[in-house]
């Protein structure tokens, strides 16, 4: 499965050269040309069907993910981190990660309980003083081995959880390597439309690598495609859960980063109707994805987001469903398939 | 003897406190292979006996090395997520974002689950989530989840043994499958070596929630000398000075009130003719392993504890040098081999009464 590749695949921010190797192959039948820009943005062109000018569609899909990097080598062997990209400091505590080239496995260390006062148990052990052990046991040993602005991943398997219903799956960087899957998924098959496939870096730290890849592009309209926030665990309070599992894909019409373009919003509700593929609505003004940047490219591109519900982003370890998965994968296909018309009509 | 593969072998089994049938299994092979005869007592502990070569009846001495792990067990079903209770500690700091597996009606791999970043107000990052706030997710429908998940059951970390670099190994359940193996190593060595007296190993359960398989096996097994094997903590920023112990400088042997002095001599003395690095480990008040059972078994029997150092005690990233196994083997299989028939009278308060006041 290309998605357990990709989640697999060793990618924070502006290291995103492993996510590349995983893709390219796979688009190289399905495209007809592939292009890396100084960012490390990866941008696939599939030639529409469409007799010229035809229309110029992006679909971006960001290849980068949280992760950690190196910053401090201690005396005693073990080695300083901050978060590369938003990641909650609670949830670093005893985790396995992997750093660097050689992918060298450590451990964040945690306190042990015995040893903790119950007063030290209730507060939040800031990042700055937490550290990753190799097992290296002093400056020298572990300037062999690591260098500080390594980075490192959580160490995460993907595996199947369960193999019917809901077909869910559970792996790291869902967020959004399960957009990657997408749109490589949607490469395969014949559309009228220009397609640009953009799997763009350095999403986490600021929408960096869909600005300049959008600005290469110049597309007339643009699809973000996302691993989404997914909190529908019981909650005390009522609060949204932002999106459900197993519910379908998740149109947004408002995040933080941008309003989706009204007319693309229509074409997947409409697409969705006429195939009977359950879509839900993001809750409006949570998180945000490159249609961010995309959307004020150059003089504006007319953009909307699609997502895959993805359960606890940003922490070592997300859970999707391979339903919504594909249902995402069949919506926008279809809405591609329907897009000269039904941009024009629009 | 391969330490690591045994030792992969048994982290990665589960075995939470009340439930070590798993570990069980190997450990009664391990344990086999090197004794004359292995039972599993009333409460589950494997106990392999390797005899002696002085006549009988020969003096026994027993090693305690504690086979169960903490973990976790099913305390309600709340719409397809599971929450749940402890069984013995961890801190729930380092639970967030864990994978698990909940062993219900089959194993069904599971994350706890942790809400994104995205949609937590800022207020509560600055706190450790409750416990109460923490869920299991085992990507089932609901009804899924009621059929296959029940009240009591229980979970484990899902965490497979890595090696670091240094001869450092981490994993979950080191606390204390690592003295099972140093146990098994003990016993290898002593099939090789000439040893007087008699040997229990044995591997107890539910140390976790109050030392109870030693507190029986001891009066069982009746031995003349108890030797408890378990994990102390090893230096690491965040744990105090005083309390901890370098990783691969050698075991710790237990000083205080729960320790027979000379037993603790001989331990020492042990390891220095061994030329073996080691440390004392003071603790001013019994407890907290099967040394404490051991102690006060039946009449009372003179008890030792030698511990392995390991970072991030009680987490499912526990951390030990292999190096430090391997000697506590090695400690043990020495000690053992030079136990001679004399050597529980000397154990006694000799003199006291004898000389008493005038």
């Amino acid at each position: 499965m290309l998605l357990e590749e990709l989640s697999n695949a060793f990618g924070p921010s502006g290291c995103e050269s492993e996510v590349r190797k995983v893709l390219i192959p796979v688009l190289r039948d399905r495209v007809d040309d592939l292009m890396i820009d100084a960012l490390g943005n990866l941008i696939a062109f599939k030639r529409g069907t469409a007799p010229e000018p035809r229309l110029k569609v992006m679909l971006d899909a960001h290849t980068d993910e949280v992760g950690l990097m190196i910053t401090r080598l201690d005396k005693n062997g073990l080695l300083g981190f901050r978060a590369v990209g938003g990641i909650d400091e609670r949830l670093l505590l005893a985790k396995g990660v992997l750093l660097g080239e050689k992918r060298l496995p450590g451990v964040i260390i945690a306190p042990p309980v015995h040893l903790s006062k119950p007063e030290e148990r209730k507060k939040v052990i800031p990042i700055e003083q937490m550290a990753i052990d190799v097992g290296a046991s002093s400056r020298d040993e572990a300037q062999g081995l690591v260098q500080v602005g390594d980075y490192a991943t959580f160490d995460t398997r993907f595996e199947v959880l369960t193999r019917d219903g809901l077909r869910t799956v559970k792996g790291k960087a869902f967020d959004d390597r399960i957009g990657c899957a997408v749109a490589a998924a949607v490469a395969e098959g014949e559309y009228e439309a220009d397609l640009y496939l953009s799997f763009s870096a350095q999403e986490e730290v600021g929408l960096r690598g869909a600005r300049v890849a959008a600005f290469r592009i110049q597309p007339d309209l643009a699809f973000a495609l996302e691993g989404t926030i997914c909190d529908d665990m019981p909650k005390d309070k009522d609060v949204s859960p932002t999106t459900e599992l197993g519910k379908g894909p998740a149109i947004t019409v408002m995040d933080r980063s941008f309003i989706a373009d009204k007319r693309l919003v229509q074409l997947l509700v409409d697409q969705a109707q006429a195939l009977d593929i359950p879509v839900q609505f993001k809750q409006p003004g949570m998180g945000g994805t490159d249609a961010g940047a995309i959307h004020l490219s150059r003089t504006g591109v007319p953009s909307v987001a699609l997502s895959v519900p993805c359960r606890y982003i940003h922490s070592p370890v997300s859970v999707a469903s391979l339903e919504d998965f594909d249902h995402t994968v069949a919506l926008l296909r279809a809405s591609l398939q329907a897009l000269p018309r039904a941009w024009q009509q629009a | 003897m391969e330490l690591v593969p045994l030792l992969k072998r048994l982290s990665e089994a589960s075995g939470v406190s009340g439930y070590e049938r798993e570990v069980r299994a190997i450990v009664s092979e391990e344990f086999g292979r090197h004794a004359d005869q292995v039972w599993v007592d009333t409460l589950g502990n494997v106990v392999a006996h390797k005899k002696g070569v002085g006549p009988e009846p020969r003096p026994s001495v027993m090693l305690a090395t504690h086979m169960d792990e903490i973990g976790l067990i099913v305390s309600l079903v709340d719409e397809g997520f599971i929450r749940f209770r402890h069984v013995g500690g961890y801190d729930d700091r380092v639970l967030l974002g864990q994978e698990v597996t909940i062993h219900g009606r089959r194993d069904l791999p599971g994350v706890i689950g942790a809400r994104p970043p995205h949609v937590l107000p800022a207020e509560e990052r600055k706190q450790p989530i409750g416990r109460d706030k923490l869920m299991i997710d085992v990507g089932l429908p609901p009804q899924e989840v009621a059929d296959l998940v029940r009240v009591g059951d229980l979970i484990t970390m899902r965490r497979h043994l890595v090696e670091l670099k240094g001869d450092l190994v981490t994993g979950k359940a080191l606390d204390n499958r690592v003295s099972v193996v140093a146990a098994a190593a003990c016993l290898e060595e002593l099939s090789r070596m000439r040893h007087r007296w008699d040997v229990y190993a044995v591997a107890t359960v539910q140390e976790e929630v109050g030392t109870k398989g030693a507190l029986t096996a001891s009066h069982g097994l009746r031995p003349d000398i108890g030797l408890a094997i378990d994990v102390t903590w090893a230096k690491q920023p965040g744990a105090p000075d005083e309390y901890t112990y370098e990783l691969g400088e050698g075991p710790t042997i237990g000083c205080g009130p729960n320790f027979h002095p000379k037993l603790q001599e001989a331990l020492v003395e042990t390891a220095k003719a061994l030329e073996m690095s080691y440390h004392i480990e003071p603790a001013a008040r019994p407890g907290g392993t099967d040394a404490y059972a051991l102690q006060i078994a039946r009449e009372g029997i003179p008890t030792a504890l030698i511990s392995i150092p390991e970072r991030n005690m009680h987490t499912p990233v526990e951390t030990v040098s292999v190096k430090d196994i391997e000697r506590t083997g090695r400690l043990l299989a020495a000690f053992v081999a030079g136990l001679d028939d004399d050597f529980v009278r000397r154990l006694a308060w000799e003199g006291e009464l004898e000389e008493g006041p005038e």
